[in-house]
């Protein structure tokens, strides 16, 4: 390739603004309006299993975050190379290397993170957000721009499964990141006051009660409404 | 657009060279401290059959090894409770012995690794015996430490692991809650005969008044069964080496 033409595509560039409204909108969208969670209703099993801490559930988020912006951006950079037919086998491919990735590191620098979380960090690869944005957003935009919208919806994930944690954690085990909140409360009120935790709250079943509640708050505040 | 099939394979070939380079490259070059991650999680979960989960809890990574390095002697023998020093010209040591490995042969040709916990202090004083046992859960292996107390019957205490047991249900063998059950049971029925201890089906009733039985975790009855397979199996073949620990009384023979 001549200098020349490269030139030319640098001068053809853009001007918008680092972060634009337009931009700004890719990030903002999925934490709410749009929430892969609560509105797509996307990565649910993971919302369940990985919730009962707040510790585990933090990691897995950011592995999310991790994983949905790095794909995002591989196959935004090879959007015009990779061949339609073998599209979704190429996508699999990067996604299931960048996980595998995670893991590895998990596994050398936190050792009993990567053991409690085993399988759900594999599992990211079957977390249909990742799949999700690459096949609706990342195969037909920009990288900058795909960078942007898979840390939208990664970040839309991680305060929802976050937020699930912090209830379940404190309902359920009486603590917060393993501090132990009930405990502490409990002794304002005299040696022989114990706040309960709720042991379903550690169940699954738990993360469906709070999810519930979540997405019930959220839609009639939003208004939305199922089509 | 539509294109060519040679071009299909040859992109394909390339990522997957690329992607697979990033793959192994990774790997080995994180292997030394994923290794050193691996002893260290070996060594709690050893730890752990004798000390309680907040006290491992609280320790630093030196502190762990410090501790480990003071206070446990370990030995190899095989199923005639006979020390072992090498195989095959090569040294062997507990703590390399890969105990899943020896689990697929038979067990006369097993190694069987011993972890004294010493006496704080002492070099020849032992408070218990820990002896590694391996089987399979529901869906994978599962793995743990025994505690002996120097009466090689009592259960001073276990540590339970799991590859991958059901999260919430199975995976509980890895909770101190359900481990605590083990302690102070005992493994020799009064004919001394080894009965070992039997997790029982269903869950919430009180099994205080019987030495070989521990409440079972509701949900999880095949995990449970495989950890009472798993403890009988492995711990039969200790019996050799039980037999002349309790002839030698309390003191440990060390060479």
């Amino acid at each position: 390739m001549s200098t020349e033409t490269a030139e030319k595509a640098i001068k053809v560039k853009d001007t918008e603004a680092f972060l634009s409204k337009r931009r700004k909108k890719l990030i903002t969208d999925p934490l709410v309006d749009d929430n892969p969670i609560t509105i797509q209703v996307l990565g649910i099993c993971s919302a369940l299993a990985v919730t009962t801490q707040m510790q585990p559930t933090l990691v897995m988020a950011l592995s999310v975050i991790f994983v949905v912006v790095m794909s995002n951006l591989t196959i935004s950079l090879l959007r015009n190379k990779i061949p339609g037919r073998v599209r979704i086998i190429v996508q699999l491919a990067v996604v299931a290397t960048l996980v595998t990735l995670v893991n590895e590191v998990l596994k050398a620098f936190a050792y009993d993170m990567y053991k409690e979380l085993s399988v759900f960090v594999g599992l990211i690869i079957t977390n249909c957000i990742v799949m999700g944005r690459l096949e609706a957003f990342a195969l037909g935009n920009k990288p900058y721009d795909s960078i942007l919208d898979g840390f939208g919806s990664a970040l839309g994930y991680s305060w929802i499964i976050l937020t699930v944690a912090f209830f379940r954690e404190l309902w359920g085990s009486g603590a917060v990141f393993g501090v132990p909140v009930f405990d502490y409360v409990s002794r304002l009120f005299g040696e022989d006051f114990q706040l309960a935790t709720n042991g379903l709250m550690v169940s699954p079943v738990g993360a469906f009660i709070i999810l519930g509640l979540l997405i019930w708050v959220q839609r009639s505040k939003t208004g939305y409404v199922e089509h | 657009m539509q294109q060519s099939n040679a071009y299909i394979i040859t992109f394909s070939v390339i990522l997957t060279v690329v992607l697979g380079l990033l793959l192994s490259g990774t790997s080995e070059l994180l292997k030394p401290i994923q290794k050193k991650a691996e002893e260290l999680d070996t060594k709690k979960q050893i730890l752990g059959a004798v000390l309680p989960a907040e006290q491992i809890a609280e320790m630093k990574p030196e502190e762990v090894n410090e501790y480990y390095a003071s206070r446990i002697s370990s030995k190899v023998v095989n199923i005639n409770g006979e020390e072992v020093e090498e195989q095959d010209g090569v040294a062997v040591s507990a703590e390399t012995v890969d105990v899943g490995k020896n689990y697929k042969k038979a067990p006369e040709d097993r190694l069987y690794p011993v972890f004294i916990f010493l006496d704080e202090g002492s070099e020849e004083t032992a408070l218990a015996y820990i002896l590694p046992v391996y089987g399979s859960g529901l869906w994978d292996s599962i793995w743990g430490y025994v505690a002996l107390k120097t009466d090689m019957d009592t259960i001073e205490g276990v540590t339970l692991s799991h590859a991958g047991e059901t999260p919430g249900l199975g995976a509980r063998i890895t909770t101190t809650e359900v481990q605590q059950r083990y302690k102070d049971k005992s493994i020799y029925n009064e004919q001394g005969e080894l009965v070992s201890v039997n997790m029982q089906k269903g869950e919430g009733k009180d099994y205080s008044e019987d030495p070989h039985k521990i409440d079972g975790m509701s949900g999880a009855t095949i995990t449970g069964d495989g950890v009472n397979n798993m403890l009988k199996n492995y711990l039969q073949h200790y019996q050799s080496y039980m037999e002349k620990i309790k002839e030698g009384g309390s003191k440990v023979a060390m060479n």
